[in-house]
């Protein structure tokens, strides 16, 4: 009896070891561990043998079961490593050929960069403030110290409507005011953002509708030297943390002194380039101290608060940055422009 | 307006090199455009004789240098015939080095034909073989360099030149004739080389449209000295008094008029030198009378007007003439003296005598009375005008002057007795004659030249630096203020040739600009604000606005920013051809620029659907949309609502045909409504229904209106084919919502309640069942959810089916349901009550039957 189970494991590793997939792998183990199988049969064939041969039978039939389980084990482990290694090895893909396409969605170029211009004064403190497009004299020009036929109108051509007094506004100024009016007497400071309407010809240079951010800070304690210093860590958020400001005095008649900021090619960082027409400088935004005249129309006593104001182009900033040449392609949303941002 | 340098070193010495001169004008506020010039070496040494650039991104840089040793002052010793072209001359001339003949075609020398050495040598601008000079004959400014040629058999290899030639001016008539003080063989650049500086002058400075101005500026910004012109008069003639008179009927208007009188002049041209500024400062030569006047106004601001004076003695009857100063009477004309016969408005100030108008005041002298070449004696005429007055009349008379360019910015009335009095002494030396002794000065209304006090706390406040307040009152002195220092306080009165110093807290402020760019923006610190920090608002409806259009980028669209002024025919391709017009009124622009940008928009669809349109040959899908206002005009308000619209455009195949397959069928009204359900789910968006609508853009089959709790907030749905038509769109449907963005950015909750996570399982069911065709699915699913209730967690139509297994005018609805309980796990038979009940139900409503 010990003989044939000796054997029987025996032929069973023997044939085990012929086994190349996992389908006879199965039919091995039902042949010799199923219930029927040799073993098992004279695993229950125990209690008709005599009490002294029982267990040495039952030990060294268990034994053999062990060792073909074990067997089993590893086959079934070599026979998945060996299908594994066999797949990896010829289950190739042209990883040259494109993707599954999803569609791409894009915001508009001056969104992009009216979202930059907010993200980088909200970090400074500055909160968005909107208003109306369609304005009156009296906001846009009057009470920004340009009372009627005053010589600093002729700065801004102005698109007026048939409502007499009715303009759309030619800057977000007109919402300086309106912020004032609000929020007097608490200190101020946030960004003006919106569409500003010129009455100009169309050029690659001059369009009659485009943004403009504006921004506004009052308080009792603000200077000409907090205007630079703000300005100029606006601008190195904005282009690139090396660039050097410039302030030109200029005029504004909302504000006194103005300037205009200059900030260093950031393109070239001054070397000189097309964009910068070989100078290192671009023109960005024009500011100033908010004039003692509008202050007062907007609720602040002049004697006791002060304020900067300025205000950029955002389109213009865009096409610094990318490199447009013609300020209509904006609004004229060729979709092969569109889709470059 | 263009300065030559020449020019400003009449009064003030300028050491610096014309490039930093630029510059610093520049940073101190007066921009200077363009730097030309005209003679002068270029700054970069490189030894180029022609330069086209930028000196920063506002100055632009240009113009011809002249080699010392190519173009010298020549002496035309002789000049004679050509011998084979009537139309060209010879000259004999010396170039200091030898003699050359050059051949020249310039009209000027012809009187000088044939005349045999001549007495004195005529001094020209004389160009060497191999000069560098601009092409006369060119349109724009060509460079060229003279070579060697034959011209009708003489030989030809130098040249005198034009000013044209020279980079001067635009003028090719004749060749330069310089004055008699001109040594032979001197270069050119020596002479007269020189540099042109444009300059703009913005409305606050004003009083800088004059060569004193920014020499007075350049004096102070570079702390150089400053020689304003004497203004004594050498009296050389009889008293003016009693040989006329002024009265000012309107002082407001005009507050104060002066006159002097020169007498037995002799009109020709001026000298070179005189021609050459005029010409630098792009003003044209007329004769030395009008230059003269022409020459006091670029020099000191004052514009001037000369009469002649025996016109005025004979429309007076012989008489000492009366010039009165009034408005313009209704109906009356003047011939000015552009030749216009004009109209003239009742607000429009005249200066007039007894018999009539002579001028429009400030603006442009009558024709009449005018200087002309038999002129003996001339009246001088220097005046001060309300600006604002001189604007209305420029306006209205659609005429613009040197003078009234200045006047309209405002001149102050001390510069009318100094312009007369410079232009008194130019016109003596330019014309000869005499000067009456004396002026007529009638000056009623004097202005009051502001007194404003500032202290170092001034300083700090407004600009954040600490001066010492005799550093302010230094730089308020180089500007001409009077100053007077007491301790802390800087008293300072505003000199009498500016009017842009307010008093008070504006006077103030004034003077900080003033000391500030004189200081110098750039010694001015860079600070961080150091106040207290604002109250913090946010910008709810910013922040959905930008999340809106975050929500649709993520989904694919494109967006597009378009014109908000359209015309009524662009918004009206909207509709159909013949659907009755939008009626509702348009917000209109007053003086459009086109024709097709008119009125505000009603509607961004119009807009949307011509970006399509206008992209229809290059893309055969766009996902597109637009969120900005439309603006209402109602009835009583002076100002239109501006009413955020978001409008949303698809066309063309659902998905790109790839190698992977793809579902490439046009995209159709369940794309758009699909896009649309994402978006509102994820802003959170309540209760919201889809119900048939009649709209004209729409198919009226294929559209619906969204309803957002009880409102509705816009349409949806596929493009009618009669508006489809009127659009060059390619074949496929174009879908289109049209949404009133204000209405949905009003319903978006402000936070989101969380509900528990369901613990027990769900059980899972599907539920098919056949309805009349015309029955709305919605009608359906509103049944099954409410007849199930709580238990009821989920309803999905998966299946939609329409055939031969069931009835011809049914169709097949199948629907997975989730029954699901917070708080236990459903037993099969409470789910089988539930589904009988829903069964029973949509029998008894919507006579449905039970698909097995």
């Amino acid at each position: 009896m010990l003989d044939r189970i000796h054997t029987v494991k025996e032929i069973a590793l023997k044939e085990l070891e012929g086994v190349a997939d996992q389908e006879l792998l199965q039919a091995w183990r039902v042949k010799y561990l199923g219930r029927s199988a040799e073993l098992g049969e004279i695993l229950q064939g125990l209690k008709d043998l005599d009490s002294g041969q029982r267990p040495l039978v039952g030990r060294e039939v268990n034994q053999a079961k062990a060792a073909l389980e074990k067997a089993y084990e590893s086959h079934e482990a070599e026979l998945r490593i060996a299908a594994l290694e066999q797949s990896l090895r010829y289950e190739r893909l042209d990883v040259t050929l494109p993707g599954r396409p999803l569609p791409q969605g894009r915001l508009h170029p001056a969104t992009q960069t009216l979202r930059r211009i907010y993200a980088i004064w909200a970090k400074m403190g500055f909160q968005v403030y909107r208003s109306r497009e369609v304005e009156t004299d009296e906001y846009n020009f009057e009470l920004l110290n340009m009372p009627a036929h005053h010589p600093a109108r002729d700065m801004w051509d102005t698109f007026h409507v048939t409502e007499p007094g009715i303009l759309l506004r030619t800057h977000t100024s007109p919402g300086q005011i309106h912020v004032m009016r609000e929020r007097a007497p608490e200190p101020i400071r946030v960004i003006l953002p919106g569409m500003c309407y010129r009455y100009e010809q169309l050029t690659a240079r001059s369009e009659i509708q485009f943004n403009q951010v504006e921004g506004l800070a009052v308080g009792r304690r603000i200077t000409f030297a907090d205007l630079k210093g703000t300005l100029t860590a606006f601008a190195r958020r904005m282009f690139d943390r090396h660039v050097r400001t410039r302030f030109r005095a200029q005029h504004f008649p909302f504000t006194e002194p103005s300037a205009e900021m200059d900030i260093e090619c950031f393109l070239c960082l001054g070397e000189g380039c097309g964009v910068c027409k070989y100078t290192g400088w671009l023109e960005i935004l024009g500011c100033g101290m908010v004039h003692p005249t509008v202050l007062r129309n907007g609720g602040y006593d002049p004697e006791v608060f002060s304020g900067f104001a300025f205000g950029m182009g955002p389109e213009r900033i865009a096409m610094l940055r990318y490199n447009i040449e013609d300020i209509r392609l904006f609004w004229g949303n060729d979709m092969r422009f569109l889709e470059q941002f | 307006m263009y300065i030559p340098l020449s020019w400003l070193k009449d009064y003030v010495e300028i050491t610096i090199p014309v490039e930093e001169l630029v510059k610093r004008l520049t940073l101190a506020g007066l921009e200077v455009e363009e730097l030309r010039y005209v003679g002068l070496p270029f700054p970069d040494g490189s030894g180029r004789e022609e330069m086209e650039g930028y000196l920063s991104p506002h100055t632009k840089i240009s113009g011809l240098s002249w080699a010392p040793d190519k173009i010298v002052v020549g002496g035309v010793l002789e000049v004679m015939p050509h011998p084979n072209a009537d139309r060209l001359v010879l000259c004999r001339l010396d170039d200091g080095q030898q003699e050359h003949i050059v051949l020249t075609g310039a009209p000027n020398l012809f009187p000088y034909k044939g005349l045999g050495l001549l007495e004195k040598p005529l001094k020209v601008a004389y160009a060497r073989e191999g000069a560098r000079i601009f092409d006369g004959h060119k349109t724009n400014q060509e460079w060229m360099i003279l070579k060697r040629s034959k011209i009708r058999g003489v030989e030809s290899y130098s040249m005198a030149c034009s000013e044209k030639e020279l980079g001067i001016s635009e003028d090719h008539e004749g060749i330069i004739i310089l004055d008699d003080d001109a040594s032979i063989g001197t270069p050119l650049v020596e002479y007269m080389g020189d540099a042109v500086l444009d300059i703009a002058i913005s409305p606050n400075i004003a009083r800088n449209t004059n060569t004193l101005g920014i020499a007075r500026e350049i004096a102070a910004i570079i702390g150089a000295p400053f020689h304003p012109p004497d203004y004594e008069v050498p009296w050389t003639g009889e008293s003016i008094e009693g040989r006329v008179r002024i009265e000012i009927k309107v002082p407001e208007l005009n507050p104060r008029f002066v006159l002097g009188l020169m007498e037995g002049i002799t009109i020709k041209p001026s000298p070179y030198w005189v021609q050459r500024r005029l010409r630098l400062a792009a003003i044209r030569p007329i004769n030395n009378i009008v230059d003269a006047t022409n020459y006091a106004m670029l020099a000191i601001g004052e514009p001037l007007h000369a009469f002649d004076y025996d016109v005025l003695v004979e429309r007076a009857g012989g008489k000492a003439p009366k010039i009165i100063t009034r408005l313009a009477k209704p109906g009356e004309r003047l011939m000015t003296l552009d030749d216009v016969d004009r109209d003239l408005d009742e607000f429009t100030v005249l200066v007039t005598d007894t018999a009539g108008a002579l001028s429009i005041a400030g603006v442009m002298g009558g024709a009449e009375s005018e200087v002309n070449e038999n002129t003996v004696n001339v009246l001088l005429e220097g005046a001060a005008w309300d600006f604002i007055n001189i604007r209305q009349t420029e306006a209205s008379q659609k005429l613009t002057s040197e003078a009234s360019y200045r006047f309209s910015r405002g001149v102050h009335p001390a510069m009318a007795e100094r312009g007369v009095r410079f232009c008194l002494k130019m016109m003596q030396q330019l014309a000869g004659g005499t000067i009456a002794k004396g002026l007529v000065d009638e000056y009623p209304l004097p202005p009051k030249d502001p007194v404003v006090e500032v202290t170092p706390a001034d300083a700090e406040r407004w600009l954040g630096i600490h001066l010492e307040a005799w550093e302010m009152a230094e730089i308020l002195k180089r500007l001409e203020f009077e100053v007077e220092v007491k301790g802390e306080h800087v008293k300072a009165k505003t000199p009498d040739h500016r009017l842009d110093i307010g008093e008070g807290v504006i006077g103030k402020a004034d003077l900080m600009e003033e000391i500030a760019r004189i200081y110098g923006y750039d010694r001015i610190p860079e600070t961080q604000i150091s106040d207290t920090i604002p109250p913090q608002y946010g910008n709810a409806k910013l922040e959905r606005e930008e999340q809106i259009r975050d929500l649709l980028v993520r989904l694919g669209l494109q967006e597009v920013i378009t014109y908000r002024i359209t015309s009524e025919d662009r918004e009206g391709q909207r509709f159909p051809q013949d659907a009755p017009k939008d009626d509702r009124p348009f917000l209109r622009l007053a003086n459009p620029v086109t024709s097709d940008r008119v009125v505000m928009r009603h509607s961004l669809l119009a807009s949307v659907l011509e970006v399509i349109e206008r992209n229809a040959r290059i893309r055969d899908r766009m996902a597109i949309f637009e969120v900005g206002p439309v603006y209402w005009v109602s009835e009583g308000e002076a100002l239109p609502e501006e009413r955020d619209q978001l409008v949303i455009a698809l066309t063309g195949p659902r998905e790109h045909a790839t190698w992977l397959g793809a579902d490439t069928s046009p995209m159709d009204f369940y794309d758009l409504k699909g896009l649309l359900e994402v978006l509102l789910d994820q802003l959170k968006m309540g209760e919201r229904y889809y119900l048939p609508v009649e709209h004209p853009s729409f198919h009226p089959g294929k559209s619906a209106r969204l309803i957002l709790g009880e409102s509705p907030v816009g349409v949806l749905g596929e493009l009618h084919p009669l508006v489809h038509e009127r659009y060059e769109f390619g074949e496929n449907p174009v879908l289109a919502a049209e949404l009133d963005l204000h209405s949905i950015l009003e319903r978006i909750p402000e936070a989101v309640t969380m509900l528990p996570v369901a613990s027990y399982p769900p059980v899972l069911e599907d539920l098919a069942v056949v309805v009349e065709e015309a029955v709305a699915a919605k009608d359906v699913e509103d049944i099954i959810r409410k007849t199930g209730g709580r238990v009821l967690a989920g309803v999905r139509l998966f299946d939609l089916y329409r055939g031969e297994q069931i009835q011809e005018g049914k169709k097949s609805l199948a629907y997975a349901l989730i029954y699901q309980a917070p708080d236990r796990t459903l037993t099969d038979s409470e789910v089988a009550k539930v589904r009988a009940r829903i069964i029973e139900q949509l029998e008894k409503e919507l006579d449905a039957k039970l698909r097995e």
